[in-house]
């Protein structure tokens, strides 16, 4: 942002009304009552942060440092442990970016260097909706069609073909299961697929005409545009885009939370049943007391911190890539 | 790239060579083939949402108690009123806290931040917060109200405005960006306050946007449980007293039949998902057509 005075009107309208001695109260009170609205967006992120925080006391004086960070997840020994799922949470979010990002990232050049203006608002729609279908109904659809589909009839095959090849056949090698990280993982993908198109795309407009035209006029065909002209200028913009879209799916509950098998373990299996962050609190929090409560809601806090940072990141490197772009 | 022109003399400038403009056509039938294969699990999950839910769904199932999940229903299997009514108010209230705070704060961060660091933190604080998860919103409204004043719809309310206040900053922002200054500019030259000329020029100006822009959080919210499961306390009941008591929603009853293996249960998740899925793409399309009715009157 430049630090340039602009006489944006906006601006000297406040202040410079010569005529008049003082501004009238309702107009003073509506000024006062925009900005609490603007700042209620930060006192909400501090204090979720300070609630959190407070109610967790419980679990991080009896655990410890180590003891958070250890792998043992068990309540009945009064015993909680986080890692088991931090590795989930990054397990099924990465799965959801690697599968996700080609299709995002294809249909955003789709949509504005292929289809036209005007035609591509019908595919902007139809992705849209894949954005309105909740949460719950994926997890219901995954739990009651895709689950027993692919544990009778894809990864049973995928198993016995992989198993024993390197690195493939400890990634999908049997045992296998239906509820398992890499059936969340992809569910995760289809969820995230139009938030990381509709940032993609927001960065790809802002490639100057000039450099596609410059393209073009060297007789480059429309890939080669694309790759010589558009790619260079979003790749960070994309790099960000997909990094919202990460934080979107260490978020993701519900349907995480049906689709993951809800155990907590620690394997190089893609098949085998694991267990998520959001997706232990979602489960276990309405028979929690005591420690393991105040442990869920620390959970809750680390996942909360977790995806802040990833976002931060993620919107700062948005944010410096479509500024330069539009030659601020 | 050196390539050899078939006719020197009159070289061809439509279409590139060979090679060249196969990979071209190739990368736009991946770039086609990764939309269709996007829309298949879309038509998948919305086909058998529609097969099962209809099945499910009458107008009895609407509007007649719901049974828990774990008795044997005797003939019917039960309905869904409670969580439609639940679902609707608590969307509803939901809204009516964010809609308002969060044009507000967009007409902070437009109208009077201007270019100062608070009101361009404040903006960027509002993208970082549409990414936090809608579990840690549960959990905090669950710390911060339902520890003190226990489970009602009102909590899940708050926790749905905490989810949409961010998204309705963003879009009404975006939107007040298109507003022309000369608006503004004549305005003010009339005489008139800042705050109205925010209120009668520069919002009605955007008026089209904004509510687009506001059903669409309010869909995406409607289908939200992971912030409703620890704020409402599921229940079977009706319950149409929004400040006090358990209550329910649609979202929440799906998430409690899902997994459940008695009978009926699975019946009862479809139809709610069905139900659920009509009021989300219902606010969708009426979004949509404010849109496109009012961007032609305006342009």
């Amino acid at each position: 942002m430049s630090t340039v005075a602009q006489a944006g009107p906006a601006k000297s309208a406040g202040p410079a009304h010569p005529l008049a001695q003082r501004r009238p109260l309702g107009d003073r009170g509506f000024a006062i009552l925009a900005i609490a609205s603007g700042l209620l967006v930060l006192v909400i992120l501090v204090l979720i942060v300070v609630s959190t925080a407070q109610q967790s006391t419980g679990w991080f004086s009896q655990e410890g440092l180590s003891g958070i960070f250890s792998v043992d997840w068990d309540p009945a020994a009064n015993h909680y442990g986080a890692m088991a799922f931090l590795y989930g949470t990054a397990i099924t979010s990465v799965i959801a970016i690697v599968v996700a990002v080609p299709f995002s990232v294809a249909i955003a050049l789709l949509l504005t260097e292929v289809v036209p203006g005007r035609a591509a608002r019908p595919i902007v729609y139809v992705i849209d909706l894949l954005a309105v279908v909740p949460s719950v109904v994926w997890g219901l659809w995954g739990f009651v069609v895709l689950v027993p589909w692919l544990q009778n009839h894809i990864y049973p095959h995928v198993g016995n073909v992989l198993n024993g090849v390197p690195v493939l056949g400890n990634l999908f090698g049997p045992p296998v299961s239906g509820q398992s990280f890499f059936t969340a993982g992809v569910v995760l993908a289809i969820m995230i697929v139009p938030i990381i198109t509709s940032l993609s795309r927001e960065v790809i407009a802002t490639v100057p005409a000039i450099d596609k035209e410059g393209a073009y006029a060297l007789g480059a065909t429309r890939w080669e545009m694309i790759r010589g002209a558009v790619w260079p200028h979003s790749q960070g913009g994309i790099v960000g885009a997909v990094m919202v879209g990460l934080g979107r799916a260490m978020g993701e509950t519900i349907a995480a939370a049906i689709l993951i098998g809800s155990s907590p373990q620690i394997t190089s299996h893609l098949l085998a049943t694991g267990y998520s962050f959001p997706s232990v609190i979602a489960n276990q929090f309405g028979e929690a007391v005591g420690v393991q409560r105040a442990a869920l809601i620390g959970l809750g806090l680390l996942l909360f911190v977790l995806t802040i940072i990833v976002n931060l990141i993620a919107r700062g490197v948005v944010l410096r890539s479509t500024r330069r772009m539009r030659g601020a | 790239m050196a390539v050899p022109s078939a006719s020197p003399q009159v070289p061809d400038l439509r279409e590139p060579p060979g090679w060249r403009r196969t990979k071209n056509q190739l990368m736009t039938i991946l770039m086609w083939a990764a939309f269709v294969i996007t829309l298949v699990p879309l038509v998948l999950v919305l086909y058998t949402v529609i097969q099962k839910g209809s099945a499910a769904i009458s107008w009895q199932f609407l509007t007649s108690h719901t049974i828990p999940p774990n008795v044997m229903p005797l003939s019917f299997p039960g309905g869904m009123g409670p969580a439609v009514l639940g679902t609707l108010e608590i969307t509803g209230f939901a809204a009516l806290i964010a809609i308002p705070l969060g044009i507000l704060g967009a007409v902070y961060i437009n109208e009077y931040g201007g270019k100062s660091v608070l009101a361009n933190f404040t903006s960027f604080m509002a993208d970082v917060m549409t990414g936090v998860p809608s579990i840690v919103m549960g959990l905090f409204i669950y710390t911060i109200w339902v520890l003190h004043f226990g489970y009602s719809g009102l909590a899940g309310s708050f926790a749905l405005a905490c989810l949409m206040l961010p998204i309705i900053i963003k879009s009404t922002q975006e939107m007040l960006k298109l507003v022309p200054d000369s608006l503004r500019q004549g305005s003010y030259a009339l005489g008139a306050t800042k705050s109205r000329v925010t209120l009668t020029v520069v919002l009605p100006a955007a008026v089209s946007g904004i509510v687009s822009g506001a059903l669409l959080a309010v869909a995406r919210a409607a289908g939200e449980t992971a912030p409703i499961l620890f704020t409402i306390f599921t229940v079977e009941a009706t319950n149409t007293n929004l400040f006090s008591g358990a209550n329910t929603t649609l979202s929440a009853q799906i998430f409690v039949n899902a997994t459940s293996s008695y009978t009926g249960a699975e019946q009862r998740a479809w139809g709610a998902a069905l139900t659920l899925i009509a009021i989300a793409f219902l606010l969708m399309i009426i979004a949509r057509t404010v849109t496109a009715r009012f961007t032609r009157y305006t342009r």
